[in-house]
C-alpha cells in the first residue's frame, strides 16, 4: 500500500466522473463508493505522513520533467482530509437535494467528481505546471456546476466567474513561464532551493499572487464571489465556498513558502495581511446589510477569507498553522451553513430573510445546524474557529502587531452581528410558515453533522495540528 | 537585445494588450477572444525560453507545456462560448448586466 495510496484521491473521483457520465442509473451509488474509498485512502495517507514524514511518488516511474510527481506533507494531508470529509457530506446532501431533478442530477455527478479530483490534484502536485492544469480543471468544472440549473442570475454570475477564473489562471501560467525561463525546472522543491531575488522572479511572484488573490476573492478582488456563490444550487454553493476557494489559497500558500521564500519581502506579506484585514471588515459589514440569507452567507465567506491572509503578515509557525486551521474549520462550518440555508430556501420557496421567519418551528435541525456552524465562524470557545483565531492572535501578539489582534476580535463581533441577525429571523415565532416542499431525507442531518464536526475541531485539534507540522515551511510550532 | 528577450517581451506585450481588452470592452465575445489571445501570448513567452541556452538543441519541455496549454485553452474557449450563448438566450443580451453588481463595486 505504501506510496500508492497517494494516487487514489485523484484517480478514484476521475474514474467515477467518467463512469457516472456514461452510466446514469448508478451515479449516486458510484459517487458514494468513491467518497468512501477516498476517505479510506486519505486516512491511510495521513497516517503514513504522520509516521514517515513527507511522501513523494512518481507516477508510472517517469521522472521529472516528463513524468508527474506527487508530494504529500502535513499541509497536503490536512487539506486532503478536509476535501474528503466535506466532499463526502456534499455527495450525501446532493443525493437528497437533486432527487426530484433528474435532468440536473445527470450532469451534476460527473462534474462534481471532476471538480473533486482536480482539487485533490492541486493538493498533491509537486510541479508548478501540473498545478496549473489542476487549477484550470477546477475552475471550469466549478463554473459548469454553478450554471447547472440554468437560471438567469446563475448564468450571468457564472459567466463573470469564468472570465475571472481564466484571467487568474493565465496570470499564474505567465508566472510559471517566467519561473521556467529563469530556473529551467518545474518542481516546486527545486525552484525553491534555487530561488533568488531578481526582476523576473519578482514579476513571477506578483503575477502568481495577483492571479490567486483574484481566484480566492481576496478584497478588493471579491466582486465576483457573492453573486456566484449565492446563485448556485445549494450543494454547489457549499462546495464553492468550502473547497474551491481553498484550492487557490492552498496554491498561494505553497508557492509563497516553498517556491518564493527567498524572493518575498516583508512589505509584500504586509500588503496581503492588510488586504485580509480589510476583507474581514468590509465583508462583514456587507453581510450585515443583506436581505437574502444565501447572499449573507456568501459575504461572510468574503470576510472569512480575510483571516487566511493574515498569516502572510505574521510569518510565524503559529500564524501559519492558525491560518491553515481556519481554512479547515471554515470549510466544515461554511458547507454546513450553505446546506442549512439551501434546505430552508428550497422548503420555503425563497431565501428572503422575512420569508424565513419562524423556520425553526418546522425545521429545527437546519436552524440548529446554522447556529452551530455560526459558533465556529464567530470563533467562540471551544470551536474549530476558536483554535484558529487563538493561534493567529498569539502570533500577532508575539510579533508585536497588535492591530491584527483588534481586527480579528472586531471581525468576531461583526460575525456575531450578522449571524445573530439571520438567527433572529429564523427563530421569530410566526403563525404563517408556508412550506412548499418537504426537505429531502438526509439533507438536514448532513448539515448538522458537518456543523458538529466544525465545533469538534476545537476539541480534537492536537492530532491535526501535529500532522500539520510534518514538513511545515516555517518550522514546527510544537517544541 | 537577444532574440530570446525579444520574443519573451513581445509575448508580454500581447498579454498586456489582452488584459486591456478584457477589462475595457464589455461585449462577451470580445472578452472571450481577449482571454484566448492572452493564452497565445503566454505560449509565445514559453516557446521563447526553449532557446534559453544558446547553441544547444531547443529544450522540448516548453513545447510539451504549450501543447497541454493549447488543449486547456481550446476547452476553456469552447466552454466560455457555449456559456455566452446560453447567457444570450436567457437574457437577450451579449453583455453582463453590470447593475447586478452591488452598487459600491460597480465600474
Amino acid at each position: 500500500m505504501t506510496g500508492s495510496a497517494i494516487v487514489v484521491p485523484i484517480m478514484l473521483p476521475l474514474l467515477a466522473a467518467t463512469l457516472t457520465f456514461f452510466f446514469r442509473r448508478g451515479a449516486i451509488t458510484m459517487s458514494l463508493l468513491t467518497a468512501a474509498g477516498t476517505i479510506a485512502a486519505v486516512v491511510v495517507l495521513s497516517l503514513e505522513v504522520m509516521d514517515q514524514g513527507p511522501l513523494s511518488y512518481t507516477i508510472g516511474g517517469w521522472d521529472a520533467p516528463l513524468g508527474i510527481e506527487l508530494y504529500a506533507d502535513g499541509l497536503a494531508a490536512v487539506m486532503l482530509l478536509m476535501s474528503a470529509f466535506v466532499g463526502t457530506a456534499i455527495t450525501v446532501y446532493a443525493a437528497g437535494y437533486f432527487s426530484g431533478k433528474p435532468a440536473v442530477a445527470r450532469h451534476f455527478w460527473p462534474l462534481w467528481m471532476f471538480a473533486w479530483s482536480s482539487l485533490n490534484v492541486i493538493f498533491l502536485s509537486a510541479d508548478i505546471f501540473n498545478l496549473y492544469v489542476g487549477l484550470e480543471l477546477m475552475g471550469i468544472s466549478a463554473v459548469a456546476l454553478l450554471t447547472l440549473e440554468g437560471e438567469r442570475d446563475a448564468l450571468t454570475a457564472g459567466m463573470r466567474y469564468l472570465l475571472v477564473s481564466l484571467l487568474g489562471s493565465l496570470a499564474y501560467l505567465l508566472g510559471v513561464a517566467l519561473l521556467y525561463g529563469t530556473f529551467g525546472v518545474l518542481a516546486v522543491q527545486e525552484i525553491g532551493e534555487q530561488m533568488f531575488p531578481s526582476p523576473a522572479t519578482w514579476t513571477a511572484l506578483a503575477l502568481v499572487t495577483a492571479g490567486m488573490a483574484l481566484k480566492t476573492a481576496l478584497f478588493p478582488l471579491h466582486f465576483w464571489l457573492p453573486p456566484a456563490h449565492s446563485s448556485a444550487p445549494s450543494p454547489v454553493s457549499a462546495l464553492l465556498s468550502a473547497l474551491v476557494v481553498k484550492g487557490s489559497f492552498y496554491l498561494l500558500l505553497r508557492l509563497w513558502f516553498d517556491v518564493f521564500p527567498e524572493a518575498v519581502t516583508p512589505a509584500a506579506g504586509q500588503l496581503l495581511g492588510i488586504l485580509g484585514a480589510a476583507a474581514i471588515v468590509w465583508g462583514s459589514i456587507l453581510a450585515l446589510v443583506q436581505r437574502r440569507l444565501k447572499l449573507l452567507v456568501a459575504y461572510s465567506t468574503v470576510a472569512q477569507i480575510g483571516y487566511l491572509f493574515i498569516l502572510f503578515a505574521l510569518l510565524t509557525p503559529e500564524a501559519w498553522s492558525g491560518g491553515v486551521y481556519h481554512a479547515l474549520s471554515h470549510a466544515f462550518a461554511k458547507a454546513a451553513m450553505f446546506m442549512a440555508a439551501g434546505t430552508l430556501m428550497h422548503a420555503l420557496g425563497n431565501d428572503d430573510l422575512d420569508t424565513l421567519d419562524g423556520s425553526s418551528e418546522r425545521f429545527p435541525l437546519s436552524v440548529y445546524a446554522f447556529g452551530l456552524a455560526g459558533i465556529t465562524l464567530m470563533g467562540l470557545p471551544f470551536s474549530g474557529g476558536f483554535t484558529a483565531k487563538w493561534l493567529l492572535l498569539s502570533a500577532a501578539l508575539e510579533t508585536g502587531q497588535w492591530w491584527y489582534v483588534t481586527v480579528v476580535l472586531f471581525g468576531g463581533l461583526l460575525a456575531a452581528g450578522y449571524l445573530l441577525r439571520a438567527l433572529a429571523h429564523l427563530l421569530t415565532p410566526t403563525p404563517t410558515v408556508k412550506v412548499q416542499h418537504e426537505p429531502a431525507r438526509g439533507t438536514e442531518a448532513t448539515a448538522l453533522i458537518l456543523a458538529c464536526v466544525a465545533l469538534l475541531l476545537g476539541l480534537v485539534s492536537a492530532p491535526i495540528l501535529e500532522l500539520l507540522q510534518v514538513g511545515a515551511p516555517l518550522g514546527s510550532m510544537i517544541p | 537585445m537577444t532574440s530570446v528577450t525579444l520574443y519573451a517581451l513581445s509575448g508580454m506585450v500581447v498579454v498586456a494588450v489582452c488584459v486591456y481588452g478584457l477589462v475595457s470592452y464589455p461585449h462577451l465575445i470580445r472578452k472571450i477572444l481577449a482571454i484566448n489571445v492572452m493564452g497565445s501570448g503566454i505560449f509565445l513567452v514559453f516557446l521563447s525560453f526553449s532557446r534559453r541556452v544558446p547553441g544547444e538543441n531547443p529544450d522540448p519541455v516548453p513545447h510539451a507545456m504549450v501543447l497541454t496549454g493549447i488543449v486547456v485553452a481550446v476547452c476553456a474557449t469552447a466552454f466560455a462560448l457555449a456559456l455566452a450563448r446560453r447567457v444570450h438566450e436567457v437574457t437577450r443580451s451579449s453583455y453582463l448586466p453590470e447593475e447586478q453588481d452591488p452598487p459600491e463595486e460597480a465600474g
